[in-house]
């Protein structure tokens, strides 16, 4: 027996081709997430050059913060809109689409386009769709309604983030949905048919429970997704007005690299950290409490 | 029949908000500003002034080049890493195998943002800020990768081992296997991976507001916010133009493409 059995060789290739992926992760996210740690436990100010170990008082100023109690709302009442707003709009999108009609294709495309604009460009012409005398207003005085300036008030300016974030990307979903409604077996409506179930029935009871991986995918996307949003913020509202649109990571940019506090924009960073994690981790869980497996 | 012309009305109604953004971008960039706020559908004046505009306010044919590039080397690399990573944890028993994907994977819970302070930190030091490097060496191994080798990794675990066993009778070694037979086979996860990837990298913004500085520099999604008069306020027109200049090459392309690429999506389960 040689040393360099097929075996060995096999591992040594096997170690190759995963290295570039191992060193990379570990250069460019796991030890900068260590990094994260250890500066969020220092106070560093870059303008002033200091730089010192302080402890938990970053953590301390995270409870005491008021700016960022009004963003953690902020963020809150963003993801909880997108996601439901988003995974609902996909799903009528994708049960339209999925019925018997000749020309579903282009439907699709056209749905599905948003996705492939370039995001600032679709922002912007949402900023000026959405001015005072916008085109929005324009439509929305054709049916006599005298329309507010969406980027100005503080409730209007969240639902109009919100709302411009889903077009764009509601696309994705609505192909994720769509491929797992063609996954539904068609006897089984057959049946349910037979058994004088009507069609609300039939989706309630068997889409629903068949397409609940797909739902609870697109979900944790959307969710964790939601936390990324900042494009959008810093060109529609610059997470105004006052703080009703900023979200955390807006504030995040704001504290590092606007207000030069780079151990508190850590601080928060990991917050960040922990909340997409716990939300992820979360949602894993309830899989097995919620979705249906065919086993 | 009267529940076809329904759905259909139904449709077109939804289909509003979807397309008439990309409609309103392309059209207003062509109208003169005294007509940005008006209702009507087509400039009553067209003007292309406004592409000239764009390319005397800004050096905007060396920011579209600096996108591409970046976007194109990102995806490639992307593409390299993904392709060898997802293989070997499919298809290569070695020891510490499921270890070092669970570690891999955690790349998943750490959105760039996350990192973004240390990152910055370490460039700042290496003199790489003002560069294009973070833009491109950090997302080839950073979280869109990490979803890209998973696409790769679910691809290669259902192909049948039948085909590498007849490889290997044939005398190919393990690299030749995976460059002669699994990878030509792999070709739509990567057509996904691709163009996921590359969407990624063409929309960056935090990134490269943070760490580039001057405007030669700057990338597309940075670039098209600097289209303001000198009380700071945007010049829609202008604005636009370079948006429809970003976003409508790319648009046709794709929806060229779209048949493989949604359905490439839809198999492969995961969004980017």
């Amino acid at each position: 027996m040689t040393f360099w059995t097929y075996r060995r060789r096999d591992n040594l290739v096997g170690y190759l081709f995963v290295a570039p992926a191992l060193l990379g992760s570990l250069a460019f996210v796991l030890i900068p997430l260590g990094l994260v740690g250890w500066y969020s436990l220092n106070e560093w100010n870059v303008l002033g050059g200091t730089f010192e170990f302080i402890g938990a008082e970053n953590y301390q100023q995270l409870l005491s913060d008021e700016k960022l109690r009004e963003s953690l709302v902020a963020t809150a009442w963003f993801a909880a809109g997108l996601v439901v707003l988003n995974l609902s709009l996909a799903l009528l999108l994708a049960v339209l689409l999925n019925q018997k009609l000749r020309g579903t294709t282009v439907f699709r495309t056209l749905f599905f386009s948003p996705v492939l604009v370039s995001l600032v460009a679709w922002t912007l012409v949402w900023q000026l769709m959405l001015q005072p005398e916008g085109s929005v207003n324009g439509l929305l005085g054709f049916f006599g309604v005298d329309g507010p300036n969406w980027l100005r008030g503080d409730s209007t300016a969240m639902v109009a983030v919100i709302v411009v974030q889903v077009i764009k990307n509601v696309g994705l979903n609505m192909v994720l949905f769509l491929a797992a409604l063609q996954g539904v077996p068609a006897p089984l409506y057959e049946a349910a048919k037979i058994d004088g179930a009507g069609a609300w029935t039939r989706f309630r009871r068997i889409t629903i429970p068949l397409i609940s991986p797909t739902i609870l995918l697109t979900s944790i996307i959307t969710i964790v997704g939601s936390l990324q949003v900042f494009a959008q913020i810093a060109v529609l509202t610059q997470g105004g007005p006052g703080t009703s649109t900023t979200v955390l990571i807006y504030y995040l940019y704001q504290q590092a690299f606007q207000f030069h506090h780079f151990g508190y924009g850590a601080t928060l960073s990991v917050l960040l950290f922990v909340i997409v994690a716990a939300l992820t981790l979360l949602q894993w869980r309830m899989r097995r409490k919620w979705v249906l497996h065919e086993s | 029949m009267s529940r076809k012309v329904w759905l259909y009305g139904l449709l077109c109604l939804l289909c509003v908000p979807f397309v008439f953004p990309t409609w309103w971008m392309i059209t207003s960039s062509m109208k003169p500003i005294s007509e940005i706020f008006s209702e009507s559908l087509l400039p009553s004046q067209w003007t292309f002034s406004t592409y000239e505009t764009v390319f005397k306010m800004q050096p905007f044919g060396q920011q579209y080049w600096n996108s591409l590039y970046i976007a194109v080397i990102v995806t490639a690399g992307t593409m390299a890493v993904a392709a060898l990573a997802g293989y070997a944890f499919a298809r290569i028993r070695f020891p510490g195998q499921n270890v070092l994907f669970v570690v891999v994977l955690t790349g998943l819970l750490i959105p760039s943002e996350v990192t973004i302070v240390p990152l910055f930190q370490l460039f700042q030091s290496l003199g790489l800020t003002n560069t294009h490097w973070p833009l491109i060496i950090v997302p080839i191994f950073g979280a869109p990768c990490v979803l890209a080798i998973f696409i790769m990794r679910q691809f290669f675990i259902a192909l049948p081992p039948e085909l590498e066993e007849a490889a290997r009778m044939d005398g190919l070694g393990r690299a030749g296997i995976f460059y002669r037979v699994a990878l030509p086979l792999a070709r739509p996860a990567l057509g996904a991976v691709a163009i996921f990837t590359f969407l990624h990298s063409w929309n960056l913004y935090l990134e490269p507001i943070v760490y580039l500085s001057t405007p030669d520099m700057f990338t597309l999604p940075q670039a098209l916010t600097q289209f303001v008069d000198i009380y700071g306020g945007p010049m829609w027109n202008v604005q636009l133009a370079a948006a429809t200049m970003t976003a409508v090459p790319i648009l046709v392309v794709f929806v060229l493409a779209q048949r493989q690429f949604i359905e490439g999506l839809a198999h492969t389960g995961v969004k980017g």
